[in-house]
């Protein structure tokens, strides 16, 4: 490795994205698709080459490549860290990508801002990859501020819908609630160890953990719990974990292509990813490890209810990438890192086809979302369909495919662990296993079963997507089926992440597994004899006989339970509770500020006030310049007076 | 005979060459004078041009022959030379050609444009000088004199003007007293101590005597004049508006080097082994002038007397960095006299084309619009005057945060609060020339002089300006290269 090429990784993506967001209409749409094909597959190439020779044994790469600024002997830099955490990162985020981009020439074929998605997207390759390849917090938050500022704009990509406005202005609000915690993280971890190197904090983590800061008058913190925890609220933001999960629903507003590349397979998984990055800090603090799982735990189970009675095809799999957050976080959560890390990994090949697959059935249907208007579509278009089912039974866990290693490893990780809370958590991610078999198939089962519901226009406008589309389908379903069998033994338990992943040993749940763990194929086996496999089957029959079989009984229990289904169908009044009662009281603070402080303090008394005192004070000293000569010689006198009399009475 | 004991002083002409500047300065003179006053109507447009060669010829002589690796001293210790004193005569001389520069076409549209003005500013020039390599009482005293009656003399070159006349009257009797007072405190210094050298007198460990405190006092209140510091300032807003525009460039520009200079030989130097007492009352005139000047620029209309109570508030900078009385401080002293005079020289050349034939634009007024009718012009005065407000990343913003920065390390906490605060009062009246210049609709329509050679001197100016304050280091070595570790 040299640093030309790793600097060639994240630069690319960046030059396309400058060439076709500035010279967008001198290149033209192809010129714009190709050439940010091009900077991202190159990428891609280059980080797989990066991750093959860190398998073969070359040494990880830390050091720095530019110095911004070095300030009180803080220094600013931009370096990188490339282990095989942050190869493995950089190959999914490229890969899926790519995937992306080549689907995009398809999807948005039609769209006047062709040129500008592809600058979007490919900026945001280059952000995310500045973010996974940090060596240091600034960088960090730089690659996690530019992640966020290219979400905020692809949400809002067809800025001409209000609701695409609100959905992104809602997205950067809530992030900013994240961000200020993690800066505080940031600032936290400077405080204490001076430098805002990963090495260089990592070092001072048992340091920090010994001693403790006082918040509130008497009460003695532990230092290290309140730095994860800021850190973690970041985490919350960009990772939507409850109560910070409540812009990802609504950033569906953005292009499929988007959805699936940004809320769903990468920038996301940001957070899990910071988490693990900051293993060596968080081993340290048991009280904020037990916040991450059960924030994991309860985003895992009650996002996924909401899934339930989705009828958007987008929005359930947005719900359903939100329970799957919540999954990785448990796994965080329970020191399980490099658990967390693999499903993050699976899970970014097989919700991004999910996503995609939906894309194409919403490009088929002329961009009707509803599933109520869909049904049989299985016929119509056969690849999207088997692709579709291969991404489902990745998702819920069925044995052999790539979901289900994760998963399971997941799951058993939990059950091994004696944190406080672990029981809570383990109890959300099994009973959360049904929730997913159930709403994944009850999307399938509508969207590609029983009869058709298309309405006239739609049958009419009819058209299977094409090769552009189908292509990136198949390139992610292959590692959707088979990615987890080949690298679960490796990655988990083979010590593949070496010293980038730091767990103590009183923590290691993955030894635990690894003692029981017996081959790939045994593994898949071995999940006859337990119970999650079972809640699959029983969700994925639920689904079938309430949406296929008898579909009059869904709505008699919705009438039934219709208090649970109005709790369900607002979201548990989230956003409820955030446009009324936050929103409206910080606004009524912000007036309240603006009439009180700004108008009356600030601009009246201060503002107004001492530029009327100078210039009042301005006018009556004109007067001492009288013009007279006679009077400026005085003064002159006067002058020197003073200087003698000071002088001379103070000796 | 000669007398063994003055060998190492004896003259010959190799020995006289660090005092280059002067004699090529002089010998100028002369022959300008001769040139002007033989060569009849016909020819003396060329006196002008024939005075810009002159200064060329100086500086390129003040560089090859006249640089010196050490300090130096001549004439049995009257006269010094050493690297500060060959930069601060190399920059003078570049003001005052740059004023003579952008004056020419606002004197020939006046019809006053007579040699003896272009001779006048040589031997202002000359005084300055004198003033830089002083390394003796008198020296000193010969300086200030020389170049004051040269300015009282400029003041009043356009002698139909009632009110030129006037500010000259001011001028001279005010300057009149202050040479009285400078003589006064010298004279009290030789009858203290027993000699006029600076060298001998830095040596004499001062007592605190009330005869010293008298000295002392007397000749800071030369000093506060020469710069302009209040209580001694009335004569500035008067003289910069009652002289011509070019003359008010002239005497805003040089001479605060000479005045630099005059602290630093005078005070700094010779009076530098007890600096508590002047570093005191230096400090009081900082205070009053950063206030005062700052407070008035505010209420004035014309933008002449605004520039003369900046000039005021911007002494009050330059004197807080002899506060510090250490290295670092009097680095930012001469950086931000530097800058000053940099911006100054391009503010007023600005003033200076644009003022109307039949008189000046001096009005606050009649800037009026001037984003429109002369785009680059007012680009230029919006550059100048950011800078002087001290916005980065203009050199203006350097030259505060370098004295802000002395005062700190020296542990003047309130002082340098002062100044952050005065600066914003002083950036409200910088920035109102901005907003008459581009957000004010002007009634003056009459379009401003071509002039495309002062024009690109204005332009290389104020890229100057920007280009320093983007390389902060350049300035910031050149100060630590002219003065070294006490």
């Amino acid at each position: 490795m040299n640093p030309q090429l790793l600097l060639a990784i994240p630069l690319l993506p960046l030059a396309a994205a400058i060439i076709a967001g500035l010279a967008g209409k001198l290149i033209g749409r192809t010129g714009a698709a190709l050439i940010t094909i091009a900077g991202v597959a190159a990428a891609c190439v280059l980080s797989v080459q990066v991750l093959w020779a860190l398998l073969h044994g070359a040494p990880p790469w830390n050091a720095p490549v530019y110095t911004w600024l070095v300030s009180d002997n803080v220094s600013m830099q931009v370096g990188f860290l490339v282990d095989r955490l942050t190869a493995l990162m950089m190959v999914v985020v490229t890969f899926v990508s790519l995937c992306v981009h080549v689907y995009t020439m398809g999807y948005m074929r039609d769209d006047p801002g062709y040129q500008r998605f592809f600058a979007y997207i490919s900026l945001f390759t280059f952000s995310m990859l500045m973010l996974v390849m940090a060596n240091n917090f600034m960088q960090l938050f730089f690659g996690w501020e530019a992640v966020g500022v290219v979400s905020y704009l692809l949400i809002g990509f067809w800025y001409t819908r209000p609701s695409a406005i609100f959905a992104n202005l809602k997205a950067f609000l809530v992030n900013r609630v994240g961000d200020f915690g993690f800066l505080l993280g940031i600032a936290g971890v400077l405080y204490y160890t001076g430098s805002l190197d990963y090495q260089t904090a990592f070092s001072w983590a048992p340091g920090i953990a010994a001693r403790t800061m006082t918040i509130l008058p008497g009460h003695a913190w532990s230092a290290m719990t309140v730095i994860c925890i800021c850190l973690f609220i970041g985490a919350m933001g960009k990772s939507a974990q409850v109560p910070l999960h409540v812009w990802l629903p609504d950033s569906m507003e953005g292009p499929t292509p988007i959805s699936a590349l940004i809320h769903a397979a990468t920038m996301v998984t940001a957070g899990i990813f910071m988490v693990a990055r900051m293993s060596p800090l968080f081993e340290y603090s048991d009280t904020a490890l037990s916040f991450v799982m059960v924030i994991g735990a309860t985003t895992a189970l009650f996002m996924g209810f909401l899934g339930i009675i989705n009828n958007d095809i987008k929005r359930v799999v947005a719900y359903s990438t939100l329970s799957q957050l919540g999954y990785m976080t448990v796994a965080l959560g329970v020191s399980a890192y490099s658990v967390a890390i693999f499903h993050l990994m699976t899970h970014a090949f097989f919700k991004a086809l999910l996503f995609l697959t939906a894309g194409a059935v919403i490009v088929a249907m002329h961009h009707e979302q509803d599933m109520r208007k869909m049904g049989g579509l299985r016929h119509r278009m056969p690849l999207t369909y088997w692709t579709s089912v291969i991404g489902a039974l990745a998702l819920i866990g069925t044995p052999f495919f790539s979901g289900f290693y994760s998963k399971d490893a997941l799951i058993e990780a939990v059950g091994e662990s004696h944190r406080y809370g672990a029981s809570y958590a383990y109890f959300c991610v099994v009973a959360g296993v049904f929730v997913t078999a159930f709403y994944t198939f009850r999307m399938i089962f509508m969207t590609f079963h029983g009869e058709e519901r298309l309405d006239h226009h739609a049958k009419e406008h009819f058209h299977d997507v094409g090769w552009d589309m189908k292509g990136p389908l198949v390139a992610l379903a292959i590692p959707s089926l088979l990615i987890g069998f080949f690298t679960i033994e490796p990655v988990l338990f083979n010590g593949y992440f070496g010293s980038a992943i730091r767990v103590l040993e009183r923590n290691d749940v993955v030894a635990e597994i690894g003692r029981e763990f017996h081959g790939a194929a045994n593994f898949a086996l071995h999940s006859v004899l337990s119970l999650p496999l079972y809640l699959a089957i029983a969700g994925v029959v639920s689904a079938w006989y309430l949406v296929l079989k008898r579909p009059a009984l869904a709505t008699s229990i919705q009438q039934r339970f219709s208090w649970l289904y109005r709790l369900l169908d607002n979201k548990y009044y989230f956003d409820w509770f955030n446009e009324n009662v936050l929103a409206r009281s910080s606004r009524a603070l912000g007036y309240g500020l603006w009439r009180g402080g700004d108008q009356a303090i600030i601009d009246g008394v201060l503002v107004n006030g001492s530029a009327g005192a100078v210039g009042w004070f301005a006018g009556v000293a004109r007067a001492l310049q009288s013009g007279f000569l006679y009077s400026y010689a005085f003064w002159m006198i006067v002058g020197l007076v003073m200087l003698l009399g000071w002088f001379l009475v103070r000796l | 005979m000669i007398n063994p004991a003055l060998n190492e002083s004896t003259l010959t002409l190799a020995s006289l060459a660090p005092a280059i500047t002067e004699i090529a300065l002089a010998t100028g003179i002369c022959a300008v004078l001769m040139f002007d006053v033989f060569a009849g109507r016909t020819w003396r447009y060329l006196t002008h041009g024939l005075t810009l060669v002159v200064l060329a010829i100086c500086a390129w002589l003040t560089l090859s022959v006249g640089a010196v690796a050490t300090r130096t001293v001549l004439f049995d210790g009257l006269y010094v030379a050493d690297k500060l004193g060959v930069f601060l005569k190399l920059a003078a001389l570049m003001a005052t050609a740059l004023c003579l520069f952008y004056s020419q076409h606002y004197l020939d549209r006046r019809r006053i444009h007579g040699g003896e003005y272009d001779i006048l500013a040589m031997t202002a020039l000359l005084g300055i000088s004198v003033l830089i390599s002083a390394n003796n009482l008198l020296t000193v005293y010969l300086g200030v004199e020389l170049l004051s009656l040269s300015l009282y003399a400029l003041v009043a070159f356009d002698r139909d003007s009632g009110i030129a006349a006037e500010a000259a009257i001011k001028y001279f009797v005010l300057g009149a007293i202050a040479s009285g007072a400078l003589l006064y405190g010298m004279s009290m210094l030789y009858g203290l101590t027993g000699t006029l050298s600076l060298d001998k007198l830095a040596l004499v460990s001062a007592s605190h005597g009330a005869g010293f405190v008298i000295a002392v006092a007397f000749i800071v209140v030369a000093v506060a004049f020469k710069f302009g510091a209040v209580p001694f300032h009335m004569w500035v807003p008067d003289v910069y508006h009652g002289a011509p525009s070019s003359v008010a460039l002239l005497i805003a520009t040089a001479p605060k080097l000479a005045s630099f200079a005059l602290v630093m030989r005078l005070l700094v130097y010779g009076l530098g082994a007890d600096p508590v007492l002047w570093v005191q009352m230096l400090t009081a005139l900082a205070v009053l002038s950063l206030l005062l000047g700052n407070i008035l620029a505010i209420a004035q209309t014309n933008i002449r007397r605004m520039l003369a109570y900046s000039a005021i508030a911007n002494v009050g900078f330059i004197l807080l960095g002899f506060v510090t009385a250490d290295t670092a401080g009097y680095r930012a002293a001469l950086s931000y006299t530097l800058v000053y005079v940099l911006t100054t020289l391009g503010s007023f050349g600005v003033l200076l084309l644009a003022a109307r034939s039949d008189g000046e634009a001096d009005e606050l007024d009649d800037f009026k619009g001037l984003g429109t009718r002369d785009p680059l012009l007012a680009l230029l005065m919006l550059g100048l005057m950011l800078s002087t407000a001290g916005v980065p990343p203009l050199v203006g913003f350097w030259a505060k945060l370098w004295i802000i920065q002395a005062l700190l390390h020296t542990h003047h906490l309130g002082l340098a609060i002062l100044a952050v605060l005065v600066s914003v009062i002083g950036a409200y009246y910088y920035l109102r020339v901005i907003w008459y210049m581009y957000f004010d609709a002007g009634r003056e329509q009459t379009p401003i002089p071509r002039q495309a050679g002062t024009r690109l001197a204005l332009g290389l100016n104020t890229l100057a300006v920007l280009a320093l304050g983007l390389l902060p280091n350049v300035l910031l070595s050149l100060c630590e290269r002219l003065i070294g570790a006490p």
